[in-house]
């Protein structure tokens, strides 16, 4: 039997879109990665070519391999890439420790203020990434608010480096990722039974054993959602380490945008690519497999 | 979770909220500084914003972003859609698997390599870079943001109404359009805005994709926050998290609005919720 035509369509216009758009676009990232530059429009050279050789013609197809033999023994390139998981854990590490308090407060909240709560938390995911972290800057600089802040009460002599360094960019991410941590926490928290609190505590169990072996376990999924949701995204941050780190502070995201708008490089930024999608490609597949067990559920 | 907040929460809730909100706060705030300088208060003015509207390259901007998003957001509410029924409805079709990832990789990509990616698609076909070609990368982003909350939204949707309306004989697509489509529609206003706001707040992958003539906001404000702090950007930046605020806060109010007013309407009619 043929399926229905609006069914087909249903499914075909997005599923174009999406392999014209999204699917398509990688297999050029791959081609490239895999070309030579050159001083042209666009700055690389094609891997398959006609070539006529004593009178005989070849299809010719030069796959570059350099590009990734750069990326693999040039010291600064594999230290931007260990120095932005290093990065992206920490700040992970670091949200979830802010964000599981607050969510927990939110989910002990009576009923009827947690909606204020909840529309409090996503406000500001709504508001522009950009100016979050831009906000950051002029607290974090040398003559900047938190130092005159700190000048005015005695506690430092002179004004601290605070912006453009690793402590800057852990600042910004956990500050404008934190929704993404609260978010899922919350949802989970909010849907714990309190009986089970409840019978821990009858049983003679103490509220702080209690909620490392009932709250903490329960809250698992939303844990992991969580540290998903901040440490995936974090891994290729391009804005919050350029505005916030510094020359300094290595960052892969920053490498590929610096590669490709600075040294015009694009096969080496393609390269760069493929290899931050194979590093990422397991915290996607089992975040993936995480939200699906969920579903399930 | 029926304890009530303790003075432990209360305590978390403050310092967190207060975390979340004093940048924003101080960035507002000090939009209004007579003085150029970050840490002197020199008493309450409007001459930054004033700066602002004479500024032809940031408004130039700002209609570019709007225009750009109304376009990638509305583009995106369709596909999203589209995408979202296929999700829940159609269990069945080859390459399903694929296409279940291809909706939700997007989500966790990196933008660097999103915008990479598709800039180079633009340049292999040869397509002049402008608005459109960003036009189009947004939508694909924000396709998969809408297809998740639209998907989300038809999970919890009893499909008994729209069989009921089959049986008494509207075609499918007759039935979706006057009878599912209603009932889902505050999820889809949430998803063009949730694509809206995405669009305008995007700076990585506009820089990618953009041509000459179609600069956009935030690219306008990334490359004067680059040179440092200025007053001009806070005010800027004031006005957008104004607006945003406005929006979300209305809206959030009117879907509470609506909620009850259903509610009542059960009431009335005794029926089970």
């Amino acid at each position: 039997m043929r399926p229905p035509l609006g069914r087909v369509l249903l499914v075909a216009v997005p599923f174009a879109w999406l392999a014209a758009f999204f699917l398509f676009p990688f297999l050029i990232v791959l081609k490239l990665s895999l070309s030579e530059t050159a001083l042209a429009q666009p700055p690389f050279l094609p891997i398959v070519e006609w070539v006529e050789e004593a009178g005989d013609l070849y299809l010719a197809i030069r796959l570059r391999v350099q590009n990734y033999l750069t990326l693999l023994s040039d010291g600064l390139y594999l230290a931007a890439f260990t120095s932005s998981l290093r990065i992206a854990a920490t700040a992970t590490a670091l949200a979830l420790l802010v964000a599981f308090p607050i969510a927990l407060g939110m989910a002990r909240c009576r009923a009827e203020i947690r909606p204020f709560l909840l529309l409090a938390v996503m406000l500001p995911f709504w508001t522009s990434f950009l100016i979050r972290v831009y906000a950051w800057m002029g607290i974090l600089k040398d003559d900047g608010l938190l130092n005159a802040f700190l000048l005015g009460l005695g506690l430092i002599a002179e004004p601290l480096v605070l912006l453009d360094t690793e402590a800057a960019v852990l600042i910004g991410i956990v500050y404008s990722y934190l929704p993404f941590m609260i978010l899922p926490i919350y949802a989970n928290l909010e849907k714990h039974d309190p009986s089970l609190l409840e019978a821990a505590i009858d049983l003679g169990c103490r509220p702080v054993r209690a909620f490392w072996r009932v709250t903490v376990p329960l809250a698992r999924p939303g844990i992991l959602a969580g540290c998903f949701l901040v440490f995936i995204p974090a891994v290729g941050e391009f804005v919050v380490p350029d505005l916030l780190g510094g020359a300094d502070t290595l960052m892969i995201g920053r490498t590929l945008w610096l590669e490709f708008f600075s040294n015009r490089d694009w096969p080496l930024a393609s390269a760069v690519a493929i290899l931050m999608l194979l590093v990422l490609v397991v915290p996607i597949v089992l975040f993936q497999r995480q939200q699906a067990l969920e579903r399930l559920r | 979770m029926r304890r009530g907040p303790g003075p432990l929460d209360l305590a978390a809730l403050t310092l967190g909220f207060a975390f979340l909100y004093l940048p924003i706060v101080i960035l507002v705030v000090w939009s209004f500084n007579a003085s150029k300088l970050v840490t002197v208060w020199g008493g309450f003015s409007l001459r930054w914003y004033a700066s602002v509207f004479a500024n032809e390259q940031l408004l130039d901007a700002a209609w570019v972003s709007l225009r750009l998003a109304f376009v990638s957001a509305t583009a995106a509410l369709l596909l999203g859609t589209m995408a979202g029924l296929v999700l829940v409805r159609i269990q069945r079709f080859p390459g399903r698997a694929l296409f279940t990832g291809m909706v939700l990789a997007p989500l966790v990509m990196p933008e660097v390599v999103t915008g990479l990616s598709l800039l180079l698609l633009f340049v292999s076909l040869d397509v002049p870079r402008g608005f459109w070609t960003v036009a189009i990368a947004h939508t694909t982003f924000a396709t998969c943001y809408v297809a998740v909350v639209v998907q989300a939204r038809l999970l919890t949707f009893d499909a008994a109404l729209e069989e009921a309306a089959m049986d008494l004989g509207a075609p499918p697509l007759r039935a979706f359009l006057l009878v599912t489509l209603p009932l889902i529609a505050p999820s889809l206003i949430g998803g063009w805005l949730l694509a809206f706001a995405l669009s305008l707040d995007d700076l990585v992958i506009a820089s990618f994709t953009t041509g000459p003539g179609a600069t956009t906001l935030p690219m306008r404000i990334y490359s004067q926050a680059r040179l440092g702090v200025s007053p001009e950007i806070n005010a800027v930046c004031t006005i957008l998290v104004g607006l945003v605020t406005l929006v979300v806060v209305a809206v959030s109010i009117a879907q509470k609005h609506r909620l009850a007013r259903e509610r009542a309407a059960r009431g009335r009619h005794g029926e089970c919720p």
